[in-house]
């Protein structure tokens, strides 16, 4: 029971991560229905831009009180800042030139993106996994024989925080009504004035700024990275948008969490770890079969 | 030239095809370099296997990104059933029909449960499925030898004689197994089949209120093209003599992707010239490269910026010119199409 407990615990550490990159699953699908391949690789982008802004800063091992918020906030808005123009650099020119091309045509572009940032990050780190310093201190309790880090609570919040924060956006301001409109009917957001480029750039620049801050966080949590990383965090990522209902930015966070905690409880079976992405993608048709919608999307009539 | 040779009519075609396959079954006879035969009977593989995902991608428009494996299926099942690891030997004959059609059952099992879905969700089952098959192989270390494959497999033999280590024999099947293959996917294109498939990729919607069965053909499709690819992983695993799960990548279903990409989605000589233009660079041209910097001096590994290659490819294609470098007539149509229409749609 407590072995069942503690992977609840990791897994829903791990969950915030997939949560993070699923928004920008999500909020891409919602609004242009692209499959935006490129989203992991912006991730993990994310972790090698964290790791050269920490490295400009000077920072090697862990920080205690104001150079640790002021160090902490300056590398994950500037790793924010730069996915997000990576974001809006690949929708202006792998993108936006396809928008009205076969469906086909911009799902290609993407995985050809995906393996040029692949190839860029291998080029830039080298083959093989780079540490990541642990910056913050992590002290761990121990509650009922459970042990909580510092640090997977912090993922947890992280990833609610940036969730809500979201949610307001969307639904509180002139530009997320743009956004939720153009997701509607672009041709209609557009007579009502509504730029819709700039309203699906925008949409890219917050999807990857997201990603950029999930591939900090993902730094902090496993402490190294490789190129190839966003590869597997991609596909469960989308598996997660997919589970709690494409183009629904709760939906994201949920599939996000149960990802994490499915994956946790796939470790608690003998050599369960080598099992993981069977055990997601299973999930994944699984649920395209049964509810294609998602646990909390409504099935939207294919768009003609 | 190649386009014009694409206009010519039918008969006078197919007098080029014989033509090329004469003077490719001459060659052994010219040429007594095995090393050549070796890099073309490999060129072969990739040929076949493009021919099959054309089928996929190019005819029925399904874009299929784990390709690899069901090629992974087909040397596997050689690999199992033809070699001491459980002791069953299988004729490498009977075996090539076999592998392609275990991998048409699982193209179909694959395919029966995604097909109903939309176009751009089966795209990310298929990644999935591409990545779990080599990973299952992997893990099912009992059967599968895990990380290390399965090594000594059967040699295959003709009539009582064994091919040995030359690389000939191995290029006179793939080139057979090529020759079906043209022959398949022409049909296949012209048939009634064919059309369903050209009528679901253009607006499959309207072929449905046609009373195509959409799913039925999306489904033949799948295990057609699994079915090449299942072949040309047999021929694959009994030329180099063993199996292993590195070799089905997530890299090999973007290469084969690109090799379409680059000749033209859905014209059968555009694929072919792509995928050979494709394997060259990636298999002669990249590790040449290293060679030549090398010897002056400069220490790049080339062929570290394969996947860039690939990304290019398919970008770059896609952008400036989606139907490829030797299309078909009708697909450019259809993807210009859409670079032509000015109002978001």
């Amino acid at each position: 029971m407590h072995n069942v407990l503690q992977q609840l615990v990791n897994g829903l550490s791990l969950g915030g991560i997939y949560a993070l990159i699923a928004l920008g699953y999500t909020m891409v699908y919602g609004i242009i229905e692209l499959i935006n391949f490129a989203h992991g690789d912006v991730y993990t982008l994310g972790t090698f831009f964290s790791l050269a802004i920490l490295g400009l800063l000077g920072v090697s091992n862990q920080l205690h009180g104001t150079p640790l918020v002021i160090d902490v906030a300056i590398t994950v808005i500037g790793a924010m800042i730069l996915c997000g123009l990576v974001g809006v650099v690949i929708e202006r020119f792998a993108y936006r030139p396809l928008r009205n091309a076969p469906r086909l045509a911009p799902l290609i572009t993407a995985i050809g993106v995906s393996f040029i940032l692949e190839n860029v990050m291998q080029l830039w780190r080298g083959p093989s996994p780079v540490p990541f310093p642990q910056v913050f201190p992590n002290p761990a309790w121990v509650v009922g024989g459970i042990e909580i880090q510092a640090k997977q609570m912090m993922v947890i919040l992280f990833a609610i925080v940036m969730m809500v924060a979201l949610q307001l956006f969307i639904y509180n301001t002139k530009l997320g009504k743009a956004m939720r409109a153009t997701a509607q009917d672009r041709d209609a957001a557009q007579l009502m004035g509504i730029n819709v480029n700039a309203t699906i750039a925008l949409t890219f620049l917050i999807g990857s700024a997201l990603a950029g801050a999930a591939g900090f966080v993902s730094g902090v949590y496993y402490q190294s990275t490789w190129f190839f990383n966003g590869f597997n965090a991609g596909l469960k990522a989308f598996t997660a948008a997919v589970l709690g209902g494409i183009g629904n930015l709760a939906g994201a966070m949920l599939g996000g969490f149960l990802i994490g905690l499915i994956e946790a409880l796939a470790n608690l079976f003998p050599n369960g770890n080598q099992w993981s992405n069977v055990v997601v993608f299973s999930v994944l048709v699984l649920v395209l079969i049964f509810r294609p919608s998602g646990l909390l999307g409504e099935s939207l009539p294919e768009k003609v | 030239m190649l386009q014009r040779l694409a206009s010519l009519p039918r008969s006078r075609q197919i007098i080029v095809w014989i033509g090329l396959a004469l003077v490719l079954v001459a060659l052994p006879f010219i040429d007594h370099n095995d090393s050549h035969f070796n890099l073309l009977a490999d060129a072969g593989v990739y040929v076949l296997l493009a021919l099959g995902l054309n089928i996929v991608v190019g005819f029925a428009g399904l874009l299929d990104l784990g390709y690899a494996a069901f090629f992974a299926i087909g040397s596997y099942s050689y690999a199992m059933l033809a070699s001491p690891q459980f002791n069953i030997h299988v004729p490498f004959w009977v075996m090539l029909f076999l592998a392609s059609g275990i991998a048409a059952v699982f193209g179909l099992l694959l395919g029966a449960p995604t097909l109903r879905l939309r176009g751009d969700y089966l795209a990310i089952v298929t990644l999935g499925f591409g990545e779990i098959v080599p990973q299952t192989f992997l893990n099912l270390n009992k059967y599968t030898g895990g990380p290390n494959g399965i090594s000594s497999l059967d040699t295959p033999s003709f009539f009582g004689h064994p091919f040995g280590f030359a690389s000939v024999p191995y290029y006179y099947v793939i080139l057979a197994l090529i020759g079906v293959g043209l022959f398949a996917a022409y049909n296949l294109r012209d048939s009634r089949l064919g059309r369903a498939w050209m009528a679901i990729r253009e607006d499959e919607l309207a072929a449905k209120h046609m009373g195509i069965n959409t799913t039925t053909a999306k489904l033949a499709a799948f295990a057609f093209g699994a079915s090449f690819s299942g072949m040309a992983g047999c021929i694959f695993a009994s030329k180099l003599n063993l199996v292993s799960p590195d070799s089905f990548q997530f890299s090999v279903s973007v290469l084969v992707l690109a090799m379409l990409v680059l000749g033209g989605m859905g014209n059968i000589p555009g694929v072919i010239v792509g995928s050979l233009v494709l394997f060259t660079v990636n298999f002669i041209f990249l590790p040449q490269a290293n060679n030549i910097a090398a010897s002056i001096n400069l220490h790049v590994d080339f062929t570290n910026y394969r996947f860039f290659v690939y990304g290019f490819i398919l970008v770059a294609i896609m952008l400036f010119k989606p139907e490829g470098l030797i299309p078909s007539q009708q697909r450019r149509a259809e993807l210009r199409a859409g670079h032509a229409k000015t109002e978001p749609g």
